[in-house]
């Protein structure tokens, strides 16, 4: 390819068609029109969000459903301030992005100039790397390296800042068939001897346990792990970030640990004998079930080393791509392993409390989501809020090939809807459901304008109990039952905001009419919102 | 417990910011903090002497590594470690006492950088605890000012931390 003359506003969209971007989310703003200008002359999709936060989590969502880095664009300033919880989020759960802001003209940064933000300094802590583009020159060379090292090693985002006059710029350009960064290279393969001692632990283990987390999705090594746990008869339990690697229904799997876990994984966790994190960073609040304990190993494989040691002392350390990985493993399995005695101890552990009905006009929400569940088609991806919402969500939705998304590491409100814009525009086929919550539903709630001009047919379901339910029982518990700052008295109804935005809705107060909700939102071609009414003191614990 | 930690960075605008942040951030100490550019000017190396136990040393370690610009980090032996920090002193001195402080100087391996009716400027490079020593040597002649570097520090013989 020989070089051409543009600007760096046209060779920025090029560079994004040379990494395959289809779609992008964004919000202009006078900094960023030069590129909003050139994207105008090619066939790149922009979404218009309606707030800038929302165009980083769809990011997020499309980033998740391809395993390949997705684009959010901000203007300066206020826009790209607004992009650092969709940043920070991404960060925390390990999700490739790139992120595109303008920035004010090169001579006046530092001179607090009108919607400057010194948005790299601001994002640096939640990064994996950051560029303020000041020499037009590097303009493909940063763009070629900013989606390598956000796809590449442990995934995350990467923040582009680029200044105004920059992108008006001429340049030669060229774009670059790959990246070469000295002080980067992520590990690949797994320590032979590692491996080595892995299997012989695992061998000798009587009760091994493997520990499921995102990254085996971000990491795209789900088959090989559910292989693995086949071929080895280990038990699996998993993280929230992990829930769907390894289906529901397998008899080997005990379900999800953790704070807000089930009853057989976290005896699973412990009462092993042996422990193998897979793409789990041993989150406090997925451990926290768990007793301190020395008598039993613990085998950490991940992509990143500063993850592994970091929470939980590790006797066997496996750094690597988890896929090539996993493949080394089933290949040092010499003959297939047999945990009869170890899986009945854990099956006895299984069990669900039953369903206590709600009175008349509400529904019990962990029925709602086993009725959910049954209708919803199996590769389905469900995009869950924070809350309470997101733990019945959690404990009740099925996986064989479906997808759970949520925000595990930050936990940020407002995540679910337009992160579903995302998944779904990533993969138009699949039913994508966000479940939020009433307080969840009102941050994002300007979102259903963005679903409806760009036809994203993304479902909605929101619960709601008229509180901050899971701060609410956080308050019942540990301050006395002082509820404070927890009631949502003074919200709208659901079904007539989505009436409003001309999206067709249902309340939903009986098992009878959900039932028939969702079989409604289930046939429908068009963005369709159930609200659900919960009882006020629900809890999570079922 | 001190650890001397050598990192090389590449020499780019934003480098430091991004160190200082992360220790920041983490919770990690820093006592001093020295940065050069090295033989290669697109490196720079950045000596740092960080608190913390073994976990936090391997944390401060492994979490430098994952900054895309940083190249190297190795922790320097202690035992085997030649370790320097530049000094100045502005001591106040009548004319009575030169002869008194230029001795200790000379001892101490320094030098007299500046001269003036009422005061001198001594200049010495050594270990952090021999300059202490000399500290307190010069400290009843009354320090009016003074002012130190981070430590720097190489290791000892064949050893080296490069690119």
């Amino acid at each position: 390819m020989s070089t051409t003359r543009m600007t760096v506003a046209k060779a920025m969209t090029e560079c994004l068609k040379a990494e395959g971007i289809a779609t992008v989310f964004g919000y202009p703003g006078a900094a960023i029109c030069p590129f909003y200008d050139e994207l105008l002359n090619t066939d790149i999709r922009h979404v218009l969000v309606r707030h800038e936060v929302n165009g980083g989590h769809a990011a997020s969502g499309y980033a998740r459903m391809t395993g390949k880095p997705a684009v959010a664009i901000a203007t300066s300033g206020p826009g790209a301030l607004n992009l650092i919880t969709a940043i920070a989020t991404a960060y925390m759960d390990s999700i490739p992005m790139v992120l595109i802001t303008g920035q004010v003209n090169t001579e006046q940064i530092g001179r607090d100039v009108f919607q400057e933000a010194d948005i790299t300094g601001s994002a640096e802590p939640f990064v994996k790397h950051s560029y303020l583009l000041k020499d037009p020159k590097d303009t493909a060379r940063v763009f070629k390296e900013a989606f390598y090292i956000a796809g590449s090693g442990r995934r995350g985002p990467v923040l582009i800042d680029i200044p105004f006059d920059v992108q008006k710029a001429e340049i030669d350009f060229e774009y670059p068939e790959a990246a070469d960064i000295r002080s980067y290279r992520p590990s690949s393969l797994g320590n032979g001897q590692q491996i080595k001692r892995a299997i012989n632990a695992l061998t000798e283990a009587k009760k091994p346990l493997i520990c499921a987390g995102g990254g085996l999705f971000t990491g795209n090594g789900a088959e090989l792990m559910r292989k693995f746990s086949e071929i080895t008869d280990i038990p699996v339990v998993s993280t929230m970030m992990g829930l769907g690697a390894m289906p529901t229904d397998s008899p080997r799997y005990y379900g999800m640990l953790g704070m807000h876990g089930c009853k057989s994984a976290n005896y699973a966790v412990n009462h092993c004998d042996t422990l193998v994190l897979l793409g789990a960073r041993v989150g406090d609040r997925a451990i926290s079930a768990m007793k301190p304990r020395e008598d039993f190993t613990v085998i950490h494989i991940d992509i990143d080393p500063a993850e592994i040691g970091k929470n939980l002392a590790v006797h066997i350390p496996i750094v690597g791509d988890i896929t090539l990985v996993l493949s080394q493993l089933l290949e040092a399995v010499k003959e297939p392993m047999v945990h009869a005695e170890w899986k009945a101890e854990l099956d006895e552990m299984r069990g669900e409390s039953p369903i206590i009905l709600a009175k008349d006009g509400y529904i019990n929400p962990k029925q709602f989501m086993k009725i959910l569940d049954e209708a919803l088609p199996d590769d389905s991806v469900v995009v869950a809020d924070v809350g309470q919402n997101q733990i019945w969500a959690a404990a009740n939705i099925t996986f064989h090939s479906g997808r759970f998304l949520t925000s595990g590491g930050m936990g940020t409100m407002g995540y679910s809807v337009p992160a579903a814009l995302g998944a779904k525009s990533a993969t138009p086929d699949r039913e994508v459901i966000a479940i939020c919550g009433d307080g969840s539903f009102q941050m994002q709630m300007m979102e259903l304008a963005t679903a409806l001009q760009h036809d994203i047919n993304i479902k909605i379901v929101v619960m709601r109990n008229n509180y901050l339910g899971m701060v609410r029982e956080l308050q019942e518990r540990g301050y006395n039952n002082r509820l404070t700052a927890v009631s949502l008295d003074g919200s709208p109804c659901f079904t007539k905001i989505a009436e409003a935005y001309g999206i067709e809705s249902v309340l939903v107060d009986s098992p009878e009419k959900a039932k028939d909700a969702v079989e409604r939102m289930i046939k429908s071609e068009r963005p369709f919102l159930i609200e659900v009414a919960v009882e006020d003191l629900e809890k999570t614990i079922l | 417990m001190k650890h001397t930690i050598s990192v090389l960075v590449e020499n780019q605008a934003g480098v430091l910011a991004r160190i200082a942040g992360l220790f920041a951030r983490r919770g990690f100490n820093i006592d001093s903090l020295a940065v050069g550019v090295t033989d290669d000017e697109r490196v720079s190396r950045i000596t740092i002497v960080a608190d913390g136990d073994d976990y936090t040393l391997e944390q401060i370690e492994k979490q430098l590594n994952k900054l895309i610009d940083v190249i190297k980090v190795k922790t320097l032996q202690s035992d085997s470690v030649v370790s320097r920090e530049l000094v100045l002193i502005k001591v106040g001195c009548t004319s009575k006492q030169r002869a008194e402080i230029m001795s200790i100087v000379e001892i101490a391996n320094g030098k007299i950088s500046d001269i003036s009716q009422n005061t001198m400027t001594i200049e010495l490079s050594d270990s952090k605890e021999n300059l202490r020593n000399y500290e307190e040597l010069l400290r009843p002649y009354g320090i009016k000012e003074i002012v130190r570097t981070g430590t720097i520090a190489l290791q000892k013989g064949d050893a080296t931390v490069k690119v």
